[in-house]
């Protein structure tokens, strides 16, 4: 019987072995046909690098992976590249965008560059930052949007949370370049940024960091930088599905590698780089999943107009500098403005490259070049004025910088927009009827300057205060500010932070453009399609800028002195309502009587004292006698400890047993 | 002491003229951002940010900034817009605080007047006028209104922009309507003040026994001993005797409904139609139940917890969050306690009961300032001759010097200087809050004193 049994068991794992086999490879076969039926599409995944020397000396490394689903009704779809935790996100919260970025340090717009597209998307604010349009009705979206913070501040091990607090989330309708009604927009300044934020953000990556680009991102080396911006991107929509976009901007500052001793030619000369010497690794060819997987090195058209006044040209080796490696492609920028160069591309393919034939692109300088950066047209800063913790004045000012002239060349317009979008927490007690805008130094009359304006003031420990406001200035204006007058609250002794003393910090407010867009422009070519980066590049966008972050000290209370601060106020309202009391109470007239009464019965002071002794020497006379009644409690005494102590003994004995 | 006519109307003009020198001086002196002058319901600066939000077709209460009254933005807000160059900001508001500042004073004069005749004669009733010439007479009038004009608080709070000289004149005025009979002025300024500020909704116990008593008298116990005594005693002339007799009766004061019914029912005319104002002023932004939420929530709620020269914000900021509720209300009720035991003992005063109200207001109120005070202070005056025998008074006048100086100092050095400590600043508070309490069981137990006085001065 035994026998026939293992017989037929082996027979049976076969059997449905077989089976689970037709089943897979059937809904695989389903799965193509309805792949073949409707789009032709999959999900794909390409990584991108893009490396840019700074006029600074900084290079600035664009990571830049994208992963892409098509539509699918199906819910718990299974994905092949795509990280399903955030599919399920978008499922779930009903998202149609969403941006998060982590970021840590400021860009620097003077020398890293403001208007060209990709300072001008990638640069982002201190800490964090997030904002996301719902496909939901307006009722349901705060609800939703607090789902959101707390999932992705589990994703990201990050406080996040934070911004579920109905104070730290604010509705732009129009002040921010997406406009929609049903967005909500929250930042953290404060929030530092490590690496365990990247890893889980790695975490979504089909290869993680084990193979591709992605291995490039030695932990070291990039917390070592300038700036550091984490970014995720996400687009969803019924026709295109869903469109993650993982970027990585880093600005690094080069070894100087340097033979000899530095003279002032050196000086001057831009610092040689490889990616060896900036990410201590070389590409080891991409990731096995990805479509595509390239590198590019960008020289900016201050650089490129330099080399044609060297007539260097855009081959890969001239006079002025050296690649490293043959570039695969060279793109030039076309550009439509006559007299102006244009920026060019090294494009790099990885997939050429292996294991055993890595990677390892650098530049290698031979003369000193000096160039700068596209600046944004205007420059915008805030800063606080005023002393002490009583009240202050927030000022955000605007400083034409030389480009906005080339800006302003072409439009003959006679006024500038500006789109300002500040949030302020609630603490920060806005007056918004001091605004005051001066124009080069002189005060301007309000409604001659704003064009539309949109408050929605903080409600104590409810929101926070949000103000949006399109203002238009004569273009030959040197200076614009504009100051509003602020309270600062105080804080129950709980809602200060650990160290309230260190200060509460507004995050940055953002100052756009609308007459201004930044774009690259490429002659269409089909490779092009292919690089998400470069589209990216190629989306006209109007300029952005994030102002600085304000710290803004809040006078703090002893936060030792709660007990006392209960004792001594209460003290007083007895004082006040025993004393009250009494004289109501008191009838002058019984008092003088009773007095008058006991006067008529007063002893002397030594008979008084006479009886008490008398009293004392009575009392001792008890206790001496009551001593030899008192001898005979004492072992009861004696007994009550000794079982007190015993059962102590006894309790701590059987607790140590377990 | 007493004041010629002349020396009276030259002091109350110089007052004013002081005011008007403070005024020019204001936006140096920054008194409208004092703490101690501007409380979050009586700041000017947040009526005119609240008068912003209302053209800007907001509601004036969002933002948590205004917690005023709607019916002042109409009256008020305009005023703060209008800015005429080189001359301080709230210049107009300002020019209309001193009009109010010195109306106060007028009907507090009128009020000090009326008292002093009525008690006059209801002493000479008692044959005890003697009381009045031995002790030195004051015109309490004169007096009263010339602390209220002369106090350096009530000053500052003119010069420095806060609404509390508005408050204070609604005080005033339902207290003078009740002196002088007229029920509809006392239900007005009862209703207004209450609309305003909450607490003067106490004082309907004193302005109904004004109403029904008439002012100030000795306690009416003594008329009933001085008849007894009389008829008791020889009474050689029984035709003089009888008729005083008859007299008397007519003047052991009977408790006369028909004014207390008028009150009644002019307050609620007057408190619909200031609800119908408010309705149609706030009809697009949430109605009346948003008003009373941010003015008479807010006032009861202590949401805002900025420094004053009270002692709750620093209580409300340390306390257990789950605490709050059960010393909120028992910090309100202390103020509705003791209303029943002053009525009890002081129901023939009930002048003197609206003053001991108002000090008890204004020292348990959630958002204090020296406006309050300003106003106790020029009512004081009112009873000097009663209270000419109080003790402490020196202890009191050297207390609240050393405390208004002492205040913004701490408070400089907390706030500005970041070199003292939240305290310090408390710490002046509290001791406010203890001179308060001095005083008014002082004043309380010195009135009563002197009635037993009158008593015995009687039965001898």
């Amino acid at each position: 019987m035994a026998s026939t049994v293992a017989a037929r068991a082996p027979a049976t794992i076969h059997t449905s072995f077989l089976l689970l086999l037709v089943i897979l490879l059937s809904c695989d076969l389903f799965d193509r046909i309805i792949a073949s039926s409707g789009e032709a599409r999959e999900e794909e995944f390409t990584e991108e690098l893009l490396l840019k020397p700074l006029p600074d000396k900084k290079i600035l490394a664009h990571f830049h992976f994208q992963s892409t689903v098509p539509p699918s009704d199906s819910i718990g779809h299974h994905h092949h590249l795509f990280p399903k935790a955030i599919a399920q996100l978008v499922k779930k919260f009903h998202i149609r965008e969403l941006e998060l970025s982590f970021t840590q340090g400021r860009w620097n717009y003077e020398s890293w560059g403001g208007s060209d597209p990709m300072s001008n998307i990638n640069a982002k604010p201190p800490g964090v930052e997030m904002w996301a349009v719902f496909d939901l009705p307006v009722n349901d979206i705060d609800e939703s949007w607090k789902g959101l913070t707390h999932a992705l501040s589990g994703i990201f091990c990050s406080s996040l949370n934070f911004l579920e607090s109905s104070t730290a989330y604010s509705a732009p309708h129009w002040g921010l370049r997406t406009n929609s009604s049903s967005m909500r927009y929250g930042a953290l300044p404060r929030e530092a940024v490590c690496t365990e934020n990247l890893t889980p953000w790695l975490k979504l990556l089909p290869c993680r960091d084990k193979a591709g680009l992605a291995s490039l991102l030695d932990r070291p080396s990039i917390y070592k930088g300038y700036y550091h911006s984490q970014r995720l991107q996400l687009f969803s929509s019924a026709a295109s599905g869903i469109i993650l976009d993982q970027t990585l901007t880093v600005v690094l500052q080069p070894n100087v590698q340097r033979n000899g001793m530095p003279n002032s030619y050196d000086r001057f000369l831009q610092p040689n780089w490889s990616i060896m010497s900036m990410f201590k690794k070389k590409v080891t060819g991409q990731c096995a999943l990805a479509r595509a997987s390239s590198i590019f090195i960008e020289l900016e058209d201050g650089l490129a107009t330099e080399l044609e006044k060297l007539g260097a040209g855009e081959s890969w080796n001239n006079l002025a500098f050296d690649l490293s490696v043959a570039p695969d492609r060279v793109i030039k920028e076309h550009n439509s403005v006559e007299g102006k160069s244009s920026s060019i591309l090294y494009e790099f393919k990885v997939v050429k490259y292996s294991k055993y034939e890595p990677l390892d692109v650098g530049i290698k300088w031979k003369l000193p070049l000096l160039w700068s950066c596209p600046e944004a047209p205007f420059h915008a800063r805030r800063f606080l004025m005023g002393s002490g913790n009583e009240r202050g004045s927030i000022a955000i000012s605007l400083q034409p910088t030389q480009s906005c002239d080339q800006f302003l060349s072409d439009s003959h317009k006679c006024t500038v927009r500006a789109v300002i979008f500040q949030v302020a927490p609630w603490y920060v007690k806005v007056y918004y009827h001091t605004l005051q805008i001066f124009i080069d130094g002189r005060s301007v009359p309000v409604a001659d300057v704003v064009e539309k304006i949109s408050v929605s003031p903080s409600e104590d420990k409810v929101s926070p205060g949000s103000l949006q406001m399109m203002l238009r200035f004569p273009c030959d204006m040197n200076s614009a500010a504009l100051a509003m007058d602020f309270d600062k609250g105080f804080l129950h002794i709980d809602e200060y932070p650990p160290d309230a003393n260190q200060g509460f910090d507004i995050p940055s407010a953002v100052v756009s453009f609308p007459d201004f867009y930044s774009s690259r422009s490429y002659l269409e070519d089909n490779c092009l399609k292919q690089s998400p980066l470069l589209l990216k590049l190629q989306k006209r966008t109007a300029l952005q800028s994030y102002t600085e972050v304000l710290l803004v000290p809040l006078t703090t209370p002893d936060f030792s002195m709660p007990y006392n601060v209960i004792t001594f106020t209460c003290t007083v309202l007895a004082l006040y309502f025993g004393s009250l009391l009494n004289a109501l109470r008191r009838r002058i007239g019984e008092e003088e009587q009773l007095l008058k009464s006991k006067d008529s019965k007063r002893v002397g002071l030594i008979p008084r004292l006479l009886s008490k002794l008398k009293g004392r020497t009575l009392e001792s006379h008890q206790s001496s006698s009551g001593s030899s009644a008192s001898s005979k409690p004492r072992p009861k005494w004696l007994f009550k400890v000794i079982f007190v102590a015993l059962i102590a003994v006894l309790w701590h004995y059987y607790s140590n047993i377990d | 002491m007493a004041l010629t006519r002349r020396r009276y109307w030259a002091m109350a003009v110089g007052s004013v003229i002081l005011r008007l020198l403070f005024i020019c001086f204001s936006e140096d002196l920054n008194l409208g951002f004092r703490p101690e002058v501007a409380t979050p319901v009586t700041s000017l600066r947040r009526l005119a940010e609240g008068y912003w939000l209302k053209n800007s077709s907001m509601s004036p209460y969002s933002g948590s900034m205004y917690h005023g009254s709607p019916l002042l933005l109409p009256v008020l807000g305009p005023l703060t817009v209008n800015r005429v160059k080189g001359l301080p900001a709230h210049l107009f508001c300002s020019l209309i605080f001193v009009i109010v500042d010195f109306v106060t004073a007028m009907l507090i004069r009128a009020t000090g007047q009326k008292l002093m005749s009525t008690y006059h004669r209801s002493l000479q009733l008692l044959n005890l006028s003697c009381v009045q010439e031995t002790a030195g007479y004051t015109h309490v009038g004169d007096l009263a209104s010339l602390i209220f004009l002369w106090n350096p608080f009530t000053i500052i709070t003119c010069a420095g922009s806060s609404t509390s000289p508005i408050d204070n004149l609604m005080i005033v005025l339902s207290i003078y309507g009740a002196c002088s009979g007229l029920s509809s002025l006392a239900a007005f300024g009862w209703v207004v003040s209450t609309h305003l500020s909450l607490y003067p909704a106490i004082l309907v116990i004193p302005v109904i026994l004004l109403l029904g008593y008439g002012p100030d008298a000795p306690p009416s116990k003594l008329f009933l001993l001085k008849k007894s005594n009389e008829s008791g005693g020889s009474c050689p002339k029984d035709k003089t005797c009888s008729e005083q007799k008859s007299k008397e009766e007519t003047h052991i004061r009977n408790f006369c409904w028909r004014p207390v019914l008028f009150f009644i029912m002019w307050s609620l005319i007057w408190s619909s139609y200031i609800l119908f104002l408010s309705f149609i002023s706030l009809k697009e932004f949430g109605g009346l139940s948003e008003m009373v939420k941010k003015t008479h929530g807010f006032i009861l709620n202590v949401e805002d917890l900025s420094p004053n020269i009270g002692v709750f914000w620093y209580f409300f900021a340390e306390v257990f969050e789950f605490f709050r509720s059960f010393f909120l209300i028992v910090f309100h009720i202390n103020i509705l306690f003791m209303l029943v035991p002053l009525v009890i003992r002081l129901r023939h005063r009930p002048c003197f009961l609206a003053f001991v109200y108002i000090a008890i207001m204004s020292m348990l109120k959630s958002y204090p300032s020296v406006g309050d005070s300003a106003l106790y202070l020029g009512l004081l005056g009112l009873f000097a001759n009663e209270l000419a025998e109080m003790r402490f008074s020196f202890f009191l006048l050297c207390g609240y010097v050393g405390i208004s100086l002492l205040s913004p100092v701490m408070h400089n050095l907390w706030i500005w200087r970041g070199t003292g400590n939240a305290n310090f600043y408390f710490a002046t508070g509290i001791a406010y809050a203890s001179l308060q309490t001095v005083l008014i069981v002082e004043s309380v137990s010195t009135i009563l004193k002197h009635d037993r006085m009158l008593r015995n001065k009687l039965a001898t």
